[in-house]
């Protein structure tokens, strides 16, 4: 018996329209995802909106305090905190991105493999998937880093092989309880060939999870990369990276403190707005949560009571 | 003396109302018996009425006193305090409930969680209270109590479990027993067992008792007065007696026509002279089971043989564990047969083909209906889709998705349902209509056979009636051959034409099935016929 | 408490060959680690201390000049038996060193789980039981919080604080529990605050839903409706039925914790074996990796076995038919 992630049914959403609206009646969620928006957006136009370079170095303006012109203040070496960090994020949301995209892929298809073909498969899988999670996310990461130079790819790989365990469990969990759904069964004994029924049933109904999942996988990803750099096995210097630059940080704690405050603070936030998005769309698409918002809303309530009854006479006078 | 007084209770959950303005009551020694379909309120109103209801957004008004002995006081429960419900739960009422596997602590022994409410309303010890739970669980008989009763609630059969829930509910001597849908978890001879003991013990002390059930069966042998519930209303509150004579409101006759009963002389015309279209012989299965402590094999299938005849229906009954589901899955490849054939004939009547090993062409000739029909179609497709699924993978009703769709509506008529159906999705169904959808699915293969895995039992007694009725039709109309898995011999009788009577793995009896209601052989099924609900009210003792 | 001892022990070797197993794998992920790598890892080890004789000796006593293999099953054996080479760095046998830093890391460890468990267990329930009010808010919202921030921050967070500012606990160093426990108190505060408020913002989540499952469930209802005392009913019934999930989630959290702390061992130069791994990383010394990652991987499993006894005790279903 394990526990990996607090459960989330494979629930039926109603409908697409249905989702959006739930999601969009809780406040926290949208105001992540508006979070999530101006992070991509400052990250992605950094090169433009930066208001200096990213190695500008004025060692005679160094270890300045905020003001009208370093709104972060300066480092060490006088270079504008702000327009660092403006320009760290992108690469830091790259590597996670990259990382989850490559976690995503691979523990999917050994989930949905393990838990669809079962027997010994299954056992087979789920023993690589164990061994995997026998070692501490960093360490394994850093053993992977240990070998190859360390780098933007490398850390990107690092991070992308020690995720895939957790999504290859959320996969194959989802997929066995839908192997037993009768309708999957159903197929089954119509002859429907299986890669047909991974692809028309049993993918579109583990999206939910996986893509709770995704959210807040994003979220350590941005944690790990930043404790990777942070330890000078991530990024290498000079690209600019959060966590890099909390490291430097560190022997100007009592000076500075707008060096360790502001890159953290960016980290934080980041993750922050993953995770709340996250537990926004798990809450979205877990029934009893749904049926708690739907309560306060009896507005909704009521039209669905109303269109049960009139199926119910429906199907009394539809037959004769 | 009346126990429950109950005036003008109203639920609502937010906006909606739920129950509009009931009244009814219950007296000392009698039982007040609540029957609807689901939606028609009947839990919630006897929850609102004892005070046990606590979800959020949930507004009861309406007066409910509950009067536990002559000398007592009535006391208000609708808008009680906690402190008041919580005196009064456990100790003036009992409750029982239905699912009897998760009413019970798995992690507290059974004389513990009775004992529970000994120590807490009538301030016993923990000795006392052990030597009471002792008694009580002889009382509700469980054989040998003093050693079972540390025993824990997995160590229990099902029927056991709710003789215990039942123990739990009577430890401290009620005025009133609430028993909730108490028999429809369990096996038909099991129940029959239950309802004996609930009106021994209520023969004994005295006690109200308030019997909620869908099954009009059920209802028949235990309630002295009847309330007939729908859409929260109610629709007829008489004596039982009255109600069964001579029923007045146009939904209580519609109930009671469409409940099932064993009569003779009921069922399909025989037709002894069809060709075997199935012949399975020595058919044998085995399972690994997990369970917490690790894995147990679970012979299923014990050395089964019938054959079903062309054009008819062959009835598989037996209670839960039977291995009646088994056989249809192993029929249909869901799972590996340990031993034994399975052969088909030919659609000429010449050949054989083994059915155990099927591949994905001979497929289409065994086409299934499972009984859940909340999961039998994918939510994230239109009924459509999962009809023309076997079109697709067969290649039938034409090469283009045009004459595809067309078949579709095609199939969607012939099992009542509004074509335009076919661009909804589930959700949108209600359950008779998503298992009719089930029943299209299914003929679209254009099978020889169908096999039925008890498919109306999650269905409303009515619309189990009409779904039924389409059955019996479609078979004569296509020249279908069902193989009928069910447990409620009454439907069994009303559909089928040879009836196999399992237990255990293995077959008990095996007869046509006028010869098998009429003249039942073995034991085991002279039991089951004995255990179904009788066509009439009991007489009053 | 009833056993039955056929059904209990058949359960534990069941558990016992699934952790061999996994044992297994470990072992060959780790050998693998080494030999994975690009180029020549004792070349790449000695650097600019690199001479034609240093070489051969250190391969030679590496024991890297053997067939695949031949390494492999030399590895497990000496595995087996604790020895775990030599570091390529000071030719120490690795066994000695991870056995020196153990207990450091084990001291954080332990701390960090402790102070996780003080706030996750009350915060959980707690916030389950009035779920959807405000306070259930308030607990998601912060350990949320808790869960988004980066330890190495909140760790230079906290010394700024207390240490630069306040001046009260000091930034770095270590004292063994051992030679001066009120020594290791004052330095373990900290550190072991950094781990325990994440970790324990972690939990929080996972028992929150641990036991709104369990509250949910009928036995509850059953619970309820006999009158008991609500107190009663959430600690003899609610929280009985968590356990189960709370166990599993505590095992878990150790691996993330024992992961975790390689960090805050180095924001606070905290002599433990995160520190060492990461030097041993800088400077590629394999053997001591391989030594680090195969002890961390086994003490996982050795927790999670515990953990399985645990349920033994915990749930009646596995220990009686």
């Amino acid at each position: 018996m394990s526990v990996s992630e607090p459960p989330v049914s494979v629930a039926a959403p109603r409908s697409r329209v249905r989702a959006w609206r739930l999601l969009a009646s809780n406040p926290l969620t949208v105001a992540a995802a508006i979070v999530l928006a101006v992070v991509v957006l400052a990250s992605m136009l950094a090169p433009w909106i930066a208001p200096y370079g990213v190695n500008q170095i004025d060692v005679a303006n160094a270890l300045t305090s905020p003001s009208p012109a370093h709104w972060f203040g300066t480092d060490e070496l006088g270079r504008d905190v702000l327009s660092r960090v403006l320009l760290a994020g992108s690469t830091s949301l790259t590597i996670a991105v990259s990382a989850v995209a490559i976690a995503l892929v691979l523990g999917l298809v050994l989930g949905v493999v393990a838990g669809f073909a079962g027997g010994w498969v299954d056992a087979a899988l789920m023993r690589i998937v164990d061994v995997m999670f026998a070692f501490p996310v960093l360490l394994l990461a850093l053993a992977i880093i240990a070998i190859f130079q360390p780098g933007m790819l490398t850390t990107t790989i690092a991070i992308g092989v020690v995720y895939t365990p957790i999504f290859a469990r959320v996969a194959r969990a989802s997929t066995l309880s839908l192997r037993t759904a009768p309708f999957v069964q159903v197929s089954r004994t119509m002859g429907t060939p299986a890669a047909s029924i991974l692809r028309r049933h049993v993918l579109p109904n583990i999206g939910g999870p996986i893509i709770v999942q995704t959210s807040l996988s994003l979220a350590f990803a941005i944690l790990s990369e930043a404790a990777l750099s942070f330890l000078g096995l991530g990024i290498q210097p000079p690209a600019p990276s959060w966590g890099g630059m909390l490291f430097t940080a560190q022997g100007f704690l009592a000076q500075a403190w707008w060096m360790s405050v502001f890159p953290g603070a960016a980290i934080f936030v980041t993750a922050l707005a993953f995770n709340l998005f996250g537990d926004g769309l798990r809450d979205g698409l877990d029934p009893r949560q749904r049926t708690i918002i739907e309560a306060r809303h009896g507005q909704r309530r009521r039209e669905r009571a109303a269109a049960a009854l009139r199926r119910d006479m429906t199907d009394r006078e539809a037959s004769r | 003396m009346t126990v429950l007084q109950v005036r003008d209770l109203r639920v609502a959950i937010g906006e909606t109302p739920i129950v509009r303005g009931l009244d009814f009551s219950v007296d000392r020694g009698q039982t007040l018996g609540i029957v609807g379909e689901s939606g028609s309120g009947k839990s919630l109103t006897v929850l609102a009425a004892t005070g046990l209801i606590d979800a959020p957004g949930r507004r009861v008004t309406g007066s409910s006193v509950l009067r536990a002995t002559p000398d007592a006081a009535g006391v208000e429960l609708v808008g009680a305090s906690d402190r008041v419900l919580r005196s009064v739960h456990g100790d003036a009422v009992g409750f029982v409930f239905q699912d009897p596997s998760t009413s019970l602590n798995p992690y507290l022994s059974v004389g513990r969680q009775i004992a529970e409410s000994l120590e807490t309303h009538r301030g016993l010890s923990r000795r006392a209270a052990h030597t009471r739970a002792i008694a009580l669980l002889e009382a509700v008989g469980i054989p040998d109590p003093a050693s079972r009763v540390d025993a824990y609630p997995h160590q229990f059969s099902g029927g056991q479990r709710q003789r215990v829930m039942i123990a739990i509910a009577l430890a401290c001597d009620p005025a009133l027993l609430v028993a909730d849908e108490p028999t429809t978890a369990l096996d038909v001879t099991t129940q029959a067992q239950i309802i004996e003991l609930v009106q021994q013990l209520q023969h004994d002390r005295g006690t109200a008792v308030v019997w909620i059930s869908h099954d009009l069966g059920v209802i028949g042998q235990v309630a002295d007065e009847v309330l007939v519930l729908r859409h929260g209303e109610a629709v007829e509150q008489r004596p039982l007696v009255e109600v069964y004579a001579d029923p007045q409101h146009a939904y209580t006759k519609e109930l009671l026509a469409a409940r099932p009963r064993v009569v003779a002389g009921a069922g399909p015309a025989p037709e002894p002279t069809a060709a075997p279209l199935l012949e399975v012989a020595g058919l044998d299965v085995r399972f690994a089971v997990q369970t917490p402590a690790g894995r147990r094999t679970v012979h299923a299938v014990d050395d089964v043989s019938f054959t079903v005849r062309r054009g008819t229906t062959l009835a598989l009954v037996g209670e839960s564990g039977s291995g009646k589901s088994t056989i249809a899955n192993a029929l249909t490849g869901l799972v590996a047969p340990h031993a034994g054939t399975a052969t088909l004939a030919d659609a000429e009547g010449t050949g054989v083909r083994d059915a155990l090993r099927a591949k994905r062409r001979e497929r289409r000739r065994i086409a299934m209906v499972f009984q859940d029909p909340f999961a039998s179609i994918d939510p994230r497709r239109t009924v459509a889709d999962a009809i023309a699924e076997p079109l697709r993978v067969h290649r039938l009703g034409g090469a283009t998705a045009a004459s595809r769709a067309a078949r579709v509506r095609e199939l969607l008529e012939l099992v009542d349902l509004d074509p335009a159906f076919a661009e909804r999705y589930p959700h949108e169904l209600s359950g008779g209509q998503r298992q009719r959808v089930s029943i299209a699915r299914a003929l679209a293969l254009e099978p020889e056979l169908v096999i039925l895995d008890e498919a109306t039992a999650s269905l409303d007694v009515s619309v189990q009636a009409r779904v039924l009725a389409l059955l019996r039709r479609l078979q004569v109309e296509q020249r279908l051959t069902y193989l009928f898995i069910a447990h409620d011999l009454a439907i069994v009788q009303q559909m089928s034409h040879d009836v196999v009577v399992l237990r255990g793995g293995k077959v008990v009896e095996a007869a046509p099935a006028a010869e098998l209601f009429a003249h039942p052989r073995e034991e085991y099924t002279r039991a089951l016929l004995a255990a179904v609900p009788p066509d009439g009210p009991r007489a009053r003792a | 408490m009833s056993i039955a001892p056929a059904q209990l022990l058949r359960f534990l070797g069941a558990r016992l060959l699934s952790s061999a197993v996994v044992l297994l794998g470990v072992l060959i992920v780790v050998f693998a680690l080494v030999h994975l790598v690009p180029g020549d890892p004792v070349r790449l080890a000695l650097g600019t201390r690199y001479t034609p004789e240093a070489y051969d000796a250190l391969r030679a006593a590496s024991g890297l000049d053997r067939s695949l293999p031949e390494q492999f099953v030399t590895y497990i054996a000496h595995a087996l038996t604790g020895d775990l080479g030599v570091s390529f760095r000071n030719g120490q046998p690795v066994t000695t060193t991870l056995l020196q830093r153990l207990p450091a890391t084990i001291s954080l460890a332990l701390v960090g789980l402790v102070i996780a468990l003080i706030i996750s267990v009350p915060a959980g329930v707690y916030s389950a039981l009035r779920e959807g009010r405000v306070s259930d808010v308030v607990v998601r919202l912060t350990s949320q919080f808790g869960v988004s921030v980066p330890d190495f921050w909140l760790g230079l967070l906290l010394i700024s604080l207390f240490s630069l500012t306040l001046g009260l606990l000091p930034a770095s160093g270590y004292l063994a529990l051992t030679d001066d426990p009120g020594g290791w108190l004052r330095q373990v505060t900290l550190p072991g605050l950094t781990v325990g408020l994440v970790a324990g913002a972690i939990m929080t989540r996972y028992i929150r839903a641990a036991v709104i499952d369990v509250a949910s469930a009928g036995y509850i209802r059953t619970a309820v409706s006999k009158g008991l005392p609500r107190r009663v009913v959430v600690s003899r019934h609610i929280v009985r039925g968590a356990l189960v999930p709370v166990l599993t989630i505590a095992g878990i959290q150790l691996a993330t914790i024992l992961g975790g702390v390689i960090v805050v061992e180095v924001v606070f130069a905290w002599p433990g074996l995160g520190r060492l791994v990461y030097d041993a990383v800088a400077a590629r010394d394999y053997p001591l990796i391989q030594g680090a990652v195969l002890l961390v991987a086994v003490m996982f499993i050795v927790v999670n076995l515990i953990v399985d006894v645990l349920y033994a005790v915990v749930d009646p279903r596995i220990r009686a038919a």
